[in-house]
């Protein structure tokens, strides 16, 4: 069954239309990711899934639920968390506090799951009063991810993970990703770094233009020559 | 009433709403076109209308007045005395947009690189400071006394019972003047990079334009206006003192104006003035507390957000003065980064 | 949106500069170059100023828009303070005045929350009727303070149409001035006010920084975005926002008809300058800043009365702000945007 379901989704911002009907899907557990140009829509469609951008026409379902333009205080609830790209963190709150204001909504004592995301995150335990606006680059895109972590998601959305690393903070990053993959939960990813992201997803997508233009395993894409023309720089 | 008390209360009416609407002409170039947010409009109103009180009234009898010493003597020395014609009251009316424009050139150099809303709460400023000079310093303008028997422009030609009727046609005049002068700015060149400016001002920034210049160019504009509303108001009321610039009446009532006429709209501002104006005199024939004065500040707040809330584009609405642009191409928006 | 991202430390901060200022005053007031009373009582000035300020800083931090009408929520709180204090206590036969030291009776003790309860209710019902819908239509904050610009006239209307336009004062029974060194009277009134101020403000920082909707409110304040993405529910933040900042402004307008022994209708509005210049002065979005900036707005104003005229204080709040736009926008304690 599949855990997300945007089926031909028309959206875009005030009267400007930028996804014209895009369709895709993300499976229980899978790693799946997008690819494509700057001003593809790929961004805009994290978006509309979590309810920041309502869609004019077409329907989000996310566990088997509509959730097509809810707010996303709920949707988050429901266990569909999303990291920014960019303004990922909490500037002036700790890291701690970061990662309590990622566990808001729950309603239960969640000192355990703090402690599993310090686990995973080991560099960010060892500094838990430093404040978010203090943290290098590659350690803030681990606060990011660890806020989203903090609400057991099923289905985690980043936005461009590895933007602005340098190449040893992109292995970190991915290896990172993968363990969460191995947790059981999903992962959508958007990628500039299309390679790295592709060699570990199930399945990818191509978009252009507002549309998608190619669906295939993960593999598969990243063999196509057509993509590795217009996606991966040659 | 009979017909002459009618038309004459008819006229007072008229008056003050010309002279109100010059003020909502001068708020329109600065809220209406340039969107810069001035909540001082006090301050302009009582620079113009003591600048031309102080002009033309006579020196203060130092055997009466022990701090007062300012004069103007401008009646004396450009009126018909020596001249023949009151040429005075042009003089005066230009010297007090001058001022307020030189006052808003100062104002606007400093403030107008920051946000909108420092703009707002510099110009509150402006209003309290202009308030707190006037009141405190006696030896200029006779501080919380004011200044008593202004002058009355060509006041020799017609009869008092009939001086309204005159003084009308000059507010009108000014006000007619006044409008086609803004018109006719708005659809320049200039104007137009205005409107580019109001509507993205980034890309306006890009293409080369002096954003700064342009803000400043127009809050002085639209202060020099407000000031030639400042003077026709001292020549009719022809008494000036601190409290007279209330922000009540001399700014919060002005945006009521603006935001119901239709801001972004010349004749929309005039409307709203005559409009809001005619909502307030005629509030004294409600019933009962209605026509409280106190309640007029009610109603005033109310209709400021009341427009805001079910009818932001005012009664006329935002005159479209460059064409429509013609409806993007579905792809060639999405193609935008 | 300030991005305060790697911010590399510095050896001499805004603190330092702000720590050093202070005691250079504290130097010239020991040594009789300014009036120790002076600085006493700007600095008690400072923390009524620094109740609206902080409530008017956070307010602008998480809803992104100059909130007009906080002066007038001090006013009404200090009007419903008379109301429960001159009207409903009295007729339930709680009525003393002359508690201890104090001018005041035990029941103002009481007044005080339920005032503040008041005014958070009515903060929020504003925000549902008038806010919200406005932002729900992604309106320019300079829109946002217009309405509240309206509201503020509307509110202002609303104290005179029920208590008159005239002055007003609590019930108070007259009582001797603390004498203490270097010829400094202050009334014991005064103490009762520092006293309640710091509670109030270690009370804020403890709910900032212990709170889970105090860490919220901080949250929101950063990036509002991100909180939602983060599942904070950011209407419930906003208001608690509204809540917090509305208690402040109206014990503030309690404690300032207490201060200055009288209440009138403009009142709030007057202290609008010096309490945007406060929120200016410690970088908007910072409440601590926003205190410290209004003690030294308070301090400053009252030492200018030994060379200028003291009806200018209002004045001074406005020439703080003007240069500190001029030299550092972000405020003392801001980061540059």
């Amino acid at each position: 069954m599949s855990l997300l379901e945007v089926s031909e989704v028309v959206a875009g911002y005030g009267d400007s239309e930028i996804l014209h009907g895009v369709s895709i899907n993300v499976g229980q557990g899978e790693i799946v990711t997008i690819i494509g140009p700057n001003g593809s829509g790929k961004s805009t469609l994290l978006k509309t899934v979590l309810g920041l951008v309502h869609p004019k026409r077409g329907s989000v379902s996310f566990r088997g639920r509509n959730v097509t333009g809810m707010a996303p205080e709920s949707i988050v609830r429901r266990g569909l968390c999303y990291v920014p790209q960019s303004n990922n963190v909490f500037p002036s709150l700790s890291i701690q506090e970061n990662l309590e204001m990622g566990a808001f909504v729950r309603t239960d004592d969640y000192r355990g799951r703090l402690e599993e995301v310090y686990a995973l995150f080991p560099d960010l335990a060892g500094r838990r009063k430093a404040r978010g606006g203090t943290l290098s680059g590659g350690q803030r895109q681990m606060l990011a991810v660890a806020r989203a972590l903090m609400l057991d998601p099923v289905l985690l959305m980043l936005d461009e993970p590895s933007a602005g690393l340098a190449p040893n903070m992109v292995d970190l990053i991915f290896q990172r990703i993968i363990e969460i993959n191995a947790t059981g939960v999903a992962l959508l990813l958007v990628e500039q770094n299309a390679r790295q992201a592709l060699k570990h997803s199930h399945k990818g997508y191509a978009m252009a233009a507002g549309r998608k233009v190619l669906e295939d395993r993960g593999e598969c894409l990243l063999e196509n020559p057509e993509v590795a023309r217009l996606y991966l720089g040659g | 009433m009979d017909f002459a008390g009618t038309a004459s209360y008819l006229s007072g009416f008229a008056i003050l709403a010309g002279i109100y609407a010059v003020f909502a002409l001068g708020l329109n170039v600065h809220w209406g076109y340039t969107g810069l947010f001035n909540i001082g409009i006090a301050g302009f109103f009582a620079l113009g209308a003591y600048t031309t009180a102080l002009l033309t009234t006579a020196s203060p009898d130092p055997a009466l007045f022990e701090d007062f010493k300012f004069g103007g003597n401008l009646v004396e020395n450009l009126g018909p005395a020596n001249l023949g014609v009151d040429l005075w009251f042009l003089v005066a009316l230009l010297a007090a947009g001058a001022v307020c424009g030189l006052v808003a050139l100062a104002i606007g150099f400093i403030t107008l690189r920051l946000r909108d809303d420092y703009l707002a709460i510099a110009t509150l400023g402006i209003a309290e400071g202009v308030r707190l000079v006037f009141l405190n310093e006696k030896w200029l303008a006779n501080g919380s006394k004011g200044l008593y028997r202004i002058p009355k422009f060509l006041g020799d030609v017609i009869s008092p019972k009939n001086y309204d009727y005159l003084y009308l046609v000059v507010v009108l005049v000014v006000l007619a003047i006044l409008y086609v002068s803004v018109e006719r700015v708005l659809r320049s060149p200039w104007g137009r990079a205005l409107k580019a400016i109001r509507e993205d001002e980034m890309s306006a920034a890009a293409s080369g334009k002096n954003v700064f210049a342009f803000k400043l160019q127009s809050f002085v504009m639209g202060a020099v206006i407000m000031g030639f509303g400042g003077a026709l108001y001292a020549h009719n009321i022809r008494f000036v003192d601190p409290r007279t610039f209330d922000p009540l009446l001399a700014t919060f009532v002005i945006w009521a104006m603006l935001m119901v006429g239709g801001s972004g709209n010349n004749l929309g501002a005039i409307l709203g003035a005559f409009v809001v104006w005619g909502i307030w005199t005629g509030t004294q024939f409600l019933p009962g507390f209605l026509s409280d004065p106190n309640f007029r500040f009610f109603m005033v707040g109310f209709l400021v957000v009341a427009a805001i809330l079910l009818r932001p584009e005012g009664i006329l609405g935002e005159r479209r003065v460059t064409s429509r642009p013609v409806p993007a191409d579905a792809e060639a928006a999405a193609a935008e980064p | 949106m300030t991005e305060r991202y790697n911010r590399p430390p510095r050896r001499w901060g805004a603190g330092h500069g702000v720590l050093a200022a202070f005691l250079v005053v504290l130097v010239l007031a020991f040594s009789s170059v300014i009036k120790m009373e002076l600085v006493v009582n700007g600095l008690f000035l400072g923390m009524i100023i620094a109740l609206g300020a902080i409530g008017l800083s956070l307010l602008y931090g998480i809803l992104k828009f100059a909130h007009i009408a906080h002066g007038d929520f001090m006013t009404l709180g200090a009007y419903t303070g008379f109301f429960l204090l001159g009207n409903l206590f009295p007729r339930l036969g709680l009525e003393a005045e002359g508690f201890g030291p104090f001018t005041f009776g035990y029941p103002l003790l009481l007044a005080i929350p339920l005032v503040g309860a008041t005014m958070a209710g009515l903060a929020i019902a504003l925000d549902v009727g008038v806010y919200r819908r406005l932002r729900s239509r992604r309106v320019s904050p300079v829109v946002l303070a217009m309405a509240s610009l309206g509201l503020a006239i509307a509110l202002r209307g609303l104290v005179q149409i029920i208590w008159g336009g005239g002055t007003e004062q609590y019930p108070r029974l007259s009582k001797p001035f603390y004498q203490l060194p270097m010829g400094v009277r202050i009334p014991p009134d005064h103490v009762f006010i520092g006293a309640l101020v710091l509670v109030l403000v270690l009370g804020l920082y403890l709910y900032l920084t212990r709170t889970k909707m105090g860490k919220a409110m901080r949250a929101t304040s950063d990036n509002m975005d991100l909180a939602r993405v983060s599942g904070i529910s950011t209407e419930r933040v906003i208001w608690w926002t509204w809540a917090v900042g509305a208690i402040l402004a109206a014990t503030a307008g309690v404690l300032l008809a207490v201060f200055q022994a009288q209440l009138f209708p403009i009142m709030g509005w007057r202290f609008l300058l010096s309490l945007f210049a406060a929120v200016i002065l410690g970088g908007i979005g910072n409440p601590y800043g926003a205190l410290v900036g209004a003690l030294m707005i308070g301090v400053t104003a009252e030492v200018s009365t030994e060379w200028i005229n003291p009806t200018y204080k209002p004045a001074i709040a406005f020439l703080i702000l003007i240069f500190m736009l001029l030299v550092r926008p972000q405020g003392i304690f801001g980061e540059k945007a």
